[in-house]
């Protein structure tokens, strides 16, 4: 049987200069979706920040399968963390975390 | 593989570790053409260097002009003038007779209409009409959707959202470019495409906009500029002995 809610995982790499914490990246994430999807949006796409390694910058999000044009339009919309300029790419998008690893190494 | 283009990649003139730098991370990002805007006054040996640096990070240049006319004359005035100098044309329509001329002149290649003004985007279904007829395709610049803010955004998300429907009913060619100016405007090409998501366009059709269309319009007018092209469907192959 068909899972409803099937997840995804999005490895991400932060290019910028400045460093961030984990919150900063969780907040700002959190911060796209609200502004363009709004509360109704955001409450649909199960979205959780799994990992973040700040040495590489490079974090991996997961979200529900059906949320996902709307976190990955989000996350590149970002330009800018705690003011600093910022862009987000998405490096792969996987169903399984292992599969993930595999592609990105991350 | 799919070829991925930019077409419109914003690098200062004069400086050279900022172009080095904008053209390795489009490189890196994993697009494979790039057409840079060169003003009319850059002397060929600007446009070397360009080239030598797009070929050193893997990349097939373009040259490209972008035109900014006030009036319908002043237009013709600059095609007739830059055209052959030049692989890309794009005009930046800031009034409607501007736009309108442009959709019918074939010469033009890219139509762009200002962002940060909603009232100056006369993409309707007349222009459109028009574009479909002389080949002309709508371009995109996503630097400033991701440079806006607030209520100027959302205009402008309404704006495109209704003028990619009228380029898709009247199958105009639509051109998502970067229009970046930094490094930090850049995303990959599969990004581009996941953005146009707020703008209801089709991710296939998303693709094609940032592979396909652009490259279809390169080849279409390097074949134009080459010396053998004598007009669409006919060029020369090869020269008899008696020709002078």
């Amino acid at each position: 049987m068909i899972r409803q809610v099937r997840p995804r995982y999005l490895a991400i790499q932060i290019d910028t200069d400045a460093s961030f914490e984990e919150d900063d990246v969780k907040d700002v994430v959190w911060n796209a979706v609200f502004q363009f999807f709004g509360e109704y949006g955001a409450s649909k796409a199960g979205l959780f920040l799994i990992n973040y390694d700040k040495q590489k910058k490079q974090a991996v999000l997961r979200c529900s399968h059906k949320a996902l044009p709307i976190v990955h339009s989000s996350v590149v919309s970002i330009t800018k963390i705690k003011g600093k300029p910022t862009a987000l790419h998405v490096l792969k998008i996987s169903g399984t975390l292992k599969a993930l690893g595999k592609k990105r190494n991350v | 593989m799919t070829k991925f283009v930019d077409l419109h990649l914003f690098v200062p003139f004069k400086d050279i570790e900022q172009q080095k730098k904008l053209i390795t991370k489009c490189s890196e990002l994993g697009y494979r053409l790039v057409g840079i805007p060169i003003p009319s006054t850059a002397s060929p040996n600007d446009i070397e260097t360009l080239r030598k640096l797009c070929s050193e990070a893997g990349l097939d240049f373009v040259t490209r002009v972008d035109l900014a006319p006030r009036t319908p004359r002043e237009l013709l005035e600059d095609l007739r003038r830059l055209r052959r100098r030049f692989e890309i044309v794009s005009v930046l329509c800031a009034s409607k007779p501007v736009a309108r001329q442009a959709a019918k002149d074939r010469r033009v290649d890219l139509l762009s209409f200002p962002a940060t003004k909603p009232r100056d985007r006369f993409f309707d279904n007349a222009e459109a009409e028009l574009a479909s007829e002389s080949l002309a395709s709508f371009e995109i610049d996503l630097a400033p959707f991701l440079s806006l803010e607030g209520f100027l955004r959302t205009r402008l998300i309404t704006s495109l959202r209704k003028e990619l429907a009228i380029a898709k009913r009247f199958h105009v060619p639509v051109v998502i470019s970067s229009g970046a100016t930094n490094e930090f405007l850049l995303r990959r090409p599969r990004d581009y495409a996941a953005l146009t998501f707020l703008f209801d366009l089709d991710s296939s059709l998303a693709l094609s906009a940032l592979s396909k269309a652009p490259l279809t319009i390169v080849e279409r007018n390097r074949q134009k500029l080459s010396s053998g092209f004598v007009t669409p469907g006919l060029r020369v192959v090869r020269r008899g002995k008696d020709d002078p």
